[in-house]
């Protein structure tokens, strides 16, 4: 996926409607590579499959 | 007992007040004047609302005066990070952007409590924009500023509450924290900081940042502030949906308890990683006043960091999603980046991290079955230069910002109560988290106060005013 990142933005840029100048793509990049190494470290790990999301505590 | 307005703490200015030793115009009056001299330097404030003190104030005194009970935080400035709801003042979270927003028609539900208990605000304060910070820079106020050292940083995101109580502009401060944001500027500013159970104070009418893990809870100089503070907010409130219907619990009746009994254990692995010596002897002097020798380990705790991260940044973007569309340029360039990254993140992922978060809270949990309180560094050094890219931990060099918190995320992700207790080391203070389980507030605040006693924490004066 690394190699098409670029491509990736551009793409989902375009698809939201979200700007993305030039000059602010390497930091976005940056900040994306970062959130996408934890991304697969949380991918990586292995959850039944009927587990649900956490929610409040209530007791 | 302190003779000054400036060097009370708030409970000895309630009971000065309460007792017509002093007015609660006088302590209001004392703090403005501190304010006025200091802020210069720290930069805490955002928002002095001075003729709303002097008015409440005086409301204060006149209540008393009919013989009217007075609060047990009679008299009692306080301010609040500029992310509360204070009526007549456009929200601004730290941003440029809010401040086109309509003044706030009601105080937040804590500004209401605080003052139902006698306290009066003075102000609202500085605080990295929108809460997505570690540091207490701001693009748009300029850096709130430690003030123990001034060229040093606060700590974010409530950087200028750190800063407010740290250099005892005022006794109590409000703040928020996501990731560690009240945890992190405790320990750089020396103060202590509580951040209750997820659920147990109301957030309705402040800015979120992450619905998932934003909590609210109070800054303050001494344990016994802090527990002031905390159970005047304590309670349901229907306008937060997710603040739990739990009853009022007071720990202030409860501090002076032992804790000899309790089982204390220091928090291993990832919690004993990533730190310089100053973080390493502060645990150590903490575990050592409580005997504590025993070592538990939080599992899978980077993942839970990991998860953090994906679920802040998300939902972050999602929040921010029309202004980034509409106003991109209004925002603090980095903030901005980070939070166009976080909309491309694929949804996926997002719930994966939400569903690891039920694994990670229930493993967690076990650990509480066999120990009462566990001991975690808050911050993985003193508070950095203002300014300061990059630090070196464990050999490797990281940037500063989105690792000041690393110790902090795994607790909160989860909503765990926890107290920051300073430890004050020379020349700069650091903090200790101690992690209770939910809605174990008391117990944090038991320990704190023990060690207080025992004079292992303190808030330092403020070295650098």
């Amino acid at each position: 996926m690394d190699d098409h990142l670029d491509d990736y933005m551009t793409a989902v840029a375009r698809t939201m409607a979200l700007p993305l100048e030039d000059a602010w793509r390497p930091a976005v990049r940056a900040n994306l590579e970062v959130a996408l190494r934890l991304a697969r470290l949380v991918d990586d790990f292995p959850l039944p499959d009927e587990l649900a999301s956490a929610a409040v505590y209530s007791t | 007992m302190s003779d000054t307005p400036t060097s009370m703490t708030a409970a000895e200015i309630a009971q000065a007040v309460s007792s017509r030793k002093i007015t609660a115009l006088a302590a209001t009056e004392a703090a403005l004047a501190r304010i006025a001299v200091h802020d210069k330097v720290l930069n805490a404030f955002t928002d002095v609302t001075a003729d709303r003190a002097r008015a409440r104030a005086k409301a204060v005194d006149a209540a008393i005066a009919a013989g009217q009970p007075a609060g047990p935080l009679a008299g009692v400035p306080f301010a609040v990070k500029n992310l509360f709801d204070v009526q007549g003042l456009a929200t601004r979270a730290g941003s440029k952007i809010n401040r086109d927003l309509p003044p706030s028609p009601r105080d937040a539900t804590l500004i209401e409590r605080m003052e139902a208990a006698g306290a009066v605000l003075v102000g609202a304060l500085n605080m990295g924009e929108y809460a997505y910070d570690f540091t207490g820079e701001n693009a748009h106020d300029g850096p709130s500023r430690n003030p123990h050292d001034p060229t040093r940083m606060a700590g974010g995101s409530s950087g200028g509450s750190g800063s407010a109580v740290g250099g005892a502009l005022v006794p109590i401060a409000l703040g928020s924290d996501t990731n560690g944001s009240i945890r992190v500027p405790s320990s750089f500013c020396g103060t202590f900081g509580l951040k209750p159970t997820y659920g147990r104070l109301s957030r309705a009418r402040s800015f979120p940042f992450v619905a998932s893990f934003d909590h609210l809870g109070p800054f303050a100089r001494s344990v016994t502030d802090l527990a002031l503070a905390y159970d005047a907010m304590q309670g349901p409130d229907a306008d937060d949906p997710a603040c739990s219907v739990q009853s009022v619990e007071p720990t202030v009746p409860l501090l002076a308890n032992d804790v000899g009994r309790l089982r204390v254990a220091i928090a291993g692995g990832y919690f004993q990683q990533n730190l310089l010596p100053e973080a390493v002897e502060a645990v150590a002097r903490v575990a050592k006043a409580l005997g504590a020798t025993q070592t538990v380990e939080l599992p899978e705790a980077a993942r839970a960091r990991a998860a953090a991260f994906i679920m802040t940044t998300t939902e972050g973007a999602a929040l921010h999603l029309d202004r980034l569309r509409k106003r991109a340029n209004d925002f603090d360039p980095p903030v901005r980046d980070r939070l166009i990254a976080g909309a491309m993140i694929p949804a996926v992922y997002v719930d994966k991290a939400q569903k690891f978060r039920r694994w990670y809270r229930a493993r967690v949990l076990e650990l509480f079955q066999s120990v009462d309180v566990i001991l975690a560094p808050a911050t993985p050094c003193v508070a950095p230069k203002i300014g300061q890219a990059t630090f070196t931990l464990d050999g490797v060099e990281l940037p500063v910002r989105p690792n000041i918190g690393i110790h902090t995320q795994p607790i909160s992700f989860i909503g765990l109560p926890v107290a920051a207790v300073p430890v004050p080391l020379e020349p700069m203070p650091i903090g200790v988290q101690i992690i209770a389980a939910p809605w174990r507030e008391d117990i944090a605040l038991r320990v704190a106060y023990a060690l207080e006693r025992m004079g292992v924490v303190a808030a330092p004066a403020p070295r650098g005013l």
